[in-house]
């Protein structure tokens, strides 16, 4: 498979990731749109990796990873609080960080 | 012999000292005790040092002593030091002489003060300052004991602070003083730019050198020391002070306000004749303001009631005598003055308080008289004060104020004119000053049944230094009885050595002409001999024999009355011109030019800045959408222009 | 051990904050213990400073020079002479009388009250000390975050309003310091070849006329606004009016020197043309500054910002006597600094221990106070007559140099500047009289008490040093003289001055060509524009 084929999807996982953070209102889509921009650069880093034969991608992959579970673990415990808080995870009614 | 100098105002110091920082912790005697005994003791060695400085060959009499480096500066080099000759030992012995008989009277007359303590403290803080000031060996050393004297002047006046007229007259003494000393410092400078020293033996060694004889820079240099000693020394235009200064406790305004403090100006000149013999505008300056100032006072003397009041306009006026004789070249003869001044005056302040310490703190003399029988000493003793200060020949205030007026009419410096407002001066002086005692110890008794109940003589501690005093202002003239009686000038002769200029060839000149000049000498003793029997004569008509007609004269001449005894609205002039608008202007400077301008300027700047951050801040929404579309939309913008541009 | 004295001095206090850390944050008294017995443990190793301190010698002692950032020429490079010396003895000293003045005043954080002020002590030991410009910088800035806390923490009822204030106006002068500092920098890279951030390296740095203009106008704006000269000087009474009383003492005690200080250890040695240049302008606002501070002082209502007011007058003697450009007024002008410190440091305390008792400090709402409190009025009259300059306390030393180097400079000066004597008096006076004399009228002072026995122990070694300073002020004088001499030397270097080798006295000479001779001329020769200028 050529390495336009991974780009390709890549491209299209981003897209949909970014749409996704742009109009849903709720935090924990939001993250998993977040997450799935996340793992298509994964998947190019891969595809380059692969493609150049050469192994610096597969150690930026693991980096990624980590640093994903990281803010996973640390945004859905401020999820968690904001929802013990306020009672919604509508981030439309989360602005009060204005001003 | 030297090496003792410091002792004089040393002692002071160390009775300062002690008073004051247990203040409050000692018994009243032992306070009276140390603030005495440390005068007494700088009495005793001013004498023996006088008799030091006598034994020594007549051109060699001066002693110097430095204790250590003051202000080391460069070129400037002003020493803690003294200077003993026959100018300072005089004045040694007046400052510390008069001082002990009024530290003597004090402790009678403060009895009943709880404050006694504190007065004390300061009486001795101020005769320290005056001894630094007379024996200091450079101006900024001099310029120590010259605000000292202002600060205690200031304490002392405000001594009853609780009155508010009290804290007004000390506040209003202190920077009156200061703007006479703002000119002193003028002074100072210009000398240290021309001569590179502050020392009085270098300046007055190479004055002469440095100085073009006459030209203008001696002469500012001599106009503004004197600006200095009008400001001490109560003269026009800054006498303001010294009739106010009366609110303070009776013997300061006999010690600071007669004999000593006020004198200083009259000090400085004599020790810097050396410059005022080479500046004749200066000296013109000198005479004319002495002069303006002894008639002016003393017409403002003729219409006060208060009798301190009287006492203190007398005390400007016999200043501006003083100041005349400096202003016609003869230092010696304003010392002269300075010295019997000193004994009368305080006699008479001495003697006015105790007085007033008969009369339960009544100073009004319209609501006095009779008193004869009651204080016979006080009595007595005030009125050889006052014989003496009207010129009666043979007490000292004969000898010295003819040797003013002579030297006004015959010194090179001297004018027909100076001459005749002195000699109308010394008409008014023995007006307004029998006018007092009549006033006071004659005629009808006046005060109410109350203040008759506790008239009494005042104690031994006050009666003693009158008589002292007393004595003193009999005899005090006789060490300088003028040539033209036919012996020699003691005083004079003394003081040769320490005052430059044309005295010694005036006397030579005087002894040449010994014949013409001295029927003129005569004639005009003879004159003003006959003046003040006149004016004795007026007001024995006027407030002994028919008081109504006074009271009747008073009514005739009202306009004139209302402006003597308003002082000629001075007081109110200055304030209208002086005082007002510098404190308008300042509350301009504060309400406007710093809130208003400069503030409001930078506020204006920040509140614009303000505005600018209020349009820009609606951009945050706090929706994390709207910034995510434009994070996108940023990131698309960028990336579409790299890759097509 | 020795040689590193200065280290210790400086961060000494940082490690009394790393303890203070410790203490947990309700034990009032042994945080105020431990912060007492730091800033006086740094005093006394100021004192060793001062002790060890060779007067005889000129030049910088007990010099530390360590490469820190390398590649671009900073170093650690610490070292004082007479003039320092005796601004960090002064600093220590107001910082242990500012501490017991904070004894009972300050209630609410305490811990973060005095770990501001060892940081600030800390900071404004640095300024004094450093020799490099970047650690100048830094320790100029480090001292402005602890003030910035203590007026708006612990301030008044506008104390953000002037916390903002007050940091606002010196960012701005810091700012452009910054920048001239680094144009400095690359100059001096561009002449020798490599960065360098040492004061004594780039003072002997050659620059042209309008590069020193430049240059001189933006580090005198920052320290200007420091000092404060007059039109910049608005910040100050609000500046003081909110802060506590310590933050005041520091504040007039010691930060307003920070800009007469940078003055002389870098505007006058480093620009010497740019200051003979702008001399007339700085005297003339100068002696602005006397009068007008003076007046308006006169018409203040609250007795800090009389004060404050009273400081801008001051601090204006100073300027003039630094301008002066002779030996006199620039003695007069540091011997001024310190006196400064001590008679404001000192009105500002009583006016503290004032407010403690009553929570006012209007004028009017005092009188009649010596009555009651008559331990009080003598400490505030000795202090207020040190104000006034009177000789035998240590305001006439500095202020009578002042006045005598300026009449040299120019008869002008010196006369406006005297009538700042008379003016002191009205004012000082005059708010004596009215918090002081008189009879008690408000029934709210009749119950006052005299002065304890914590603020004895404050008020004493103050009126100690007023009149040492006052009687005796030779050991300064000794501890100065080498240092003002070695300034003037360096502002001789311009070409349109001449340094008289004896007096020490800088003239100028005509614009002429040929009036320089060589020996004076350290500029390199292709700046020739500055003869024109």
């Amino acid at each position: 498979m050529p390495v336009s084929a991974f780009l390709v999807l890549a491209g299209v996982l981003f897209a949909i990731g970014a749409v996704g953070v742009l109009i849903s209102r709720n935090i924990i889509v939001l993250f998993m749109c977040v997450e799935l921009m996340l793992n298509s650069a994964n998947l190019a880093l891969i595809a380059f990796s692969r493609a150049l034969h050469v192994v610096d991608g597969h150690a930026f992959v693991f980096l990624v990873l980590t640093v994903a579970a990281a803010e996973v673990a640390v945004g859905l415990a401020m999820v968690i609080t904001i929802f013990r808080n306020r009672e919604t995870i509508n981030i439309d009614r989360i602005s009060i960080l204005k001003w | 012999m030297a090496e003792y100098i410091y002792l004089v105002p040393l002692f002071p110091l160390i009775g300062f000292l002690i008073n004051g920082l247990l203040l409050g912790r000692l018994p009243r005697a032992a306070v009276n005790f140390i603030a005495c005994a440390s005068v007494g003791l700088s009495f005793i060695v001013a004498v023996m040092l006088f008799f030091d400085l006598r034994a020594l060959p007549e051109g060699q009499r001066v002693l110097e002593q430095v204790l250590f480096t003051w202000i080391p500066s460069g070129a400037l080099q002003v020493n803690i030091g003294f200077l003993l000759d026959p100018l300072s030992a005089v004045m040694i012995l007046v400052v510390t002489g008069v001082g002990f008989l009024i530290h003597i009277y004090s402790t009678g007359y403060m009895s009943h003060d709880p404050g006694f303590g504190r007065y004390f403290t300061y009486l001795n803080l101020f005769t320290f300052s005056m001894l630094v000031l007379v024996l200091a060996d450079s101006f900024p050393f001099m310029f120590v004991g010259w605000e000292g004297v202002g600060l205690c002047s200031y304490l002392l006046i405000g001594f009853w602070f609780e009155k508010k007229s009290a804290s007004d007259a000390g506040k209003k003494a202190f920077i009156v003083n200061r703007i006479g000393d703002a000119g002193f410092l003028l002074g100072m400078f210009i000398i240290f730019w021309q001569v590179g020293s502050l020392q009085f033996t270098e300046v007055m060694a190479a004055a002469p050198a440095v100085f073009a004889a006459g030209g203008a820079l001696v002469t500012t240099v001599c106009i503004l020391l004197f600006v200095g000693a009008t400001g001490k020394s109560a003269q026009i235009p800054l006498y303001v002070w010294l009739p106010d200064a009366m609110e303070g406790p009776t013997p300061v305004s006999a010690l600071i306000h007669a004999a000593t403090m006020v004198t200083a100006g009259v000090y400085m000149l004599a020790r810097s004749s050396v410059l005022y013999t080479m500046a004749p505008d200066a000296l013109a300056v000198v005479a004319i303001i002495g002069a303006a100032t002894a008639l002016f006072a003393a017409t403002i003397g003729t219409a006060q009631n208060d009798i301190k009041r009287v006492l203190a306009y007398s005390t400007v006026s016999q200043l501006g005598y003083m100041f005349l004789a400096c202003g016609v070249a003869a230092f010696t003869a304003g010392i002269f003055h300075l010295m019997t001044h000193a004994f009368f005056k305080a006699l008479l302040f001495l003697a006015a308080g105790s007085v007033i310490h008969g009369m339960s703190d009544i100073q009004d003399m319209r609501q006095m008289g009779g008193l004869k029988k009651y204080m016979p000493i006080t009595f007595i003793t005030m009125l050889l004060a006052t014989l003496a200060i009207a010129g009666i020949p043979g007490f000292s205030g004969f000898f010295s104020k003819d040797e003013i007026l002579w030297k006004s009419f015959s010194s090179s410096h001297g004018h027909i004119l100076l001459w005749i407002i002195g000699f109308i001066t010394a008409g008014l002086t023995a007006f307004y000053m029998f006018r007092l005692i009549y006033m006071t110890f004659y005629g009808k008794e006046r005060m109410s049944d109350e203040v008759k109940h506790h008239l009494h003589e005042s104690p031994r501690s006050m009666t003693l230094p009158l008589v002292v005093l007393a004595v003193l202002s009999v005899i005090g003239g006789w060490v300088g009885i003028p040539h033209v009686f036919g012996v020699t000038n003691h005083f004079e002769h003394w003081l040769a050595p320490v005052i430059a200029g044309p005295h010694q060839e005036a006397a030579s000149h005087a002894l040449a002409a010994a014949g013409s000049s001295a029927a003129t000498e005569f004639l005009l003793m003879g004159l003003t001999v006959v003046l003040v029997l006149f004016s004795i004569f007026g007001a024995y008509m006027l407030y002994k024999k028919r008081p109504e007609l006074s009271t009747s004269l008073a009514q005739k001449f009202s306009g004139l009355q209302a402006l003597l005894v308003n002082k000629y609205y001075v007081d109110e002039i200055y304030g209208a011109l002086v005082v007002r608008p510098i404190v308008t202007g300042s509350v301009f400077l504060w309400k406007i030019v710093d809130v208003l301008f400069i503030d409001g300027l930078i506020n204006g700047f920040a509140a614009i800045y303000a505005d600018i951050s209020q349009v820009a801040r609606r951009v945050q929404t706090g929706r994390i959408r709207s910034y995510a579309t434009v994070f996108v939309l940023g990131v698309v913008a960028m990336v579409g222009y790299f890759l097509y541009w | 051990m020795i040689g590193d004295i200065l280290t210790y001095l400086t961060f000494f206090p940082v490690l009394g904050v790393v303890l203070l850390l410790l203490v947990p944050k309700e034990r009032h008294d042994s945080i105020k213990s431990l912060s007492l017995i730091i800033a006086f443990v740094t005093m006394l190793i100021s004192f060793l400073v001062y002790a060890l301190f060779d007067p005889l010698a000129s030049g910088m002692q007990f010099e530390v020079n360590v490469p820190w950032v390398n590649s671009v020429g900073i170093s650690y490079h610490l070292g004082i002479d007479g003039i320092s010396l005796l601004l960090i003895v002064l600093t220590t000293i107001l910082t242990v009388l500012a501490i017991l003045s904070s004894w009972n005043s300050i209630k609410t954080g305490v811990k973060g009250f005095y770990i501001s002020i060892l940081l600030l002590t800390t900071g404004m030991i640095g300024v004094f000390v450093s020799l490099d410009l970047f650690l100048f910088y830094v320790f100029w800035e480090v001292m402005l975050i602890p003030m910035y806390f203590l007026i708006g923490v612990w301030g008044g009822p506008r104390r953000v309003y002037a916390a903002i204030k007050f940091v606002l106006f010196t960012m701005f002068g810091s700012l452009l310091m910054l920048v001239a500092v680094l144009y400095l920098v690359f100059k001096y890279h561009s002449m020798a070849g490599v960065y360098s951030f040492d004061i004594q390296a780039l003072v002997s740095m050659p620059l042209s006329f309008s590069e020193q203009a430049y240059l001189f106008a933006a580090f005198a704006l920052a320290f200007a606004i420091k000092v404060p000269l007059w039109p910049l000087h608005t910040w100050l009474p609000d500046a003081h009016v909110e802060a506590p009383t310590a933050g005041s003492v520091i504040l007039a005690g010691v930060l307003l020197k920070m800009g007469t200080y940078g003055f002389i250890r870098i505007c006058l040695p480093m620009f010497p043309e740019a200051t003979v240049a702008f001399l007339p302008y700085i005297c003339v606002l100068s002696v602005i500054a006397i009068v007008y501070g003076a007046l308006v002082a006169m018409v203040q209502k609250d007795v800090k910002s009389l004060v404050a007011f009273s400081s801008v007058s001051h601090m204006g003697f100073v300027m003039l006597g630094l301008f002066t450009l002779n030996l006199q007024g620039l003695e007069g002008s540091v011997m001024q600094m310190i006196n400064h410190g001590i008679s404001t440091g000192a009105l500002f305390l009583l006016v503290g221990m004032i407010y403690d008792r009553r929570h006012t400090r209007l004028i009017s709402e005092f009188g009649g106070i010596a009555k009651v409190m008559p331990a009080f009025a003598t400490y505030f009259m000795i202090v207020t007559l040190s104000s006034i300059g009177l000789p035998f306390t240590n305001g006439f030393v500095g202020e009578f140099l002042i006045l005598l180097g300026a009449f040299q400079l120019n008869t002008w000066y010196g006369v406006f500047a005297v009538t700042g004597v008379i003016f002191s008096a009205c004012y000082m006076l005059w708010m004596y009289q009215r918090v002081m004399y008189g009879k008690v009228t408000n029934p709210e002072n009749e119950k006052l008490t005299d002065m304890s026995a914590r603020e004895r122990i404050i008020m004493i070694p103050l009126v100690f040093l007023i009149f040492w300073i006052g009687v005796y002020p030779k050991p300064l004088f000794d501890r100065i003289e080498p240092a003002v001499k070695n300034v003037l030397e360096q502002v001789s270097r311009a070409k349109s001055v001449q340094l008289d080798p004896v007096t020490y006295e800088l003239t100028r000479v005509k614009d002429e060509k040929g009036t320089v001779t060589d020996a004076t001329v350290t500029f390199a020769p292709e700046q020739e524009e500055a003869t024109h200028e």
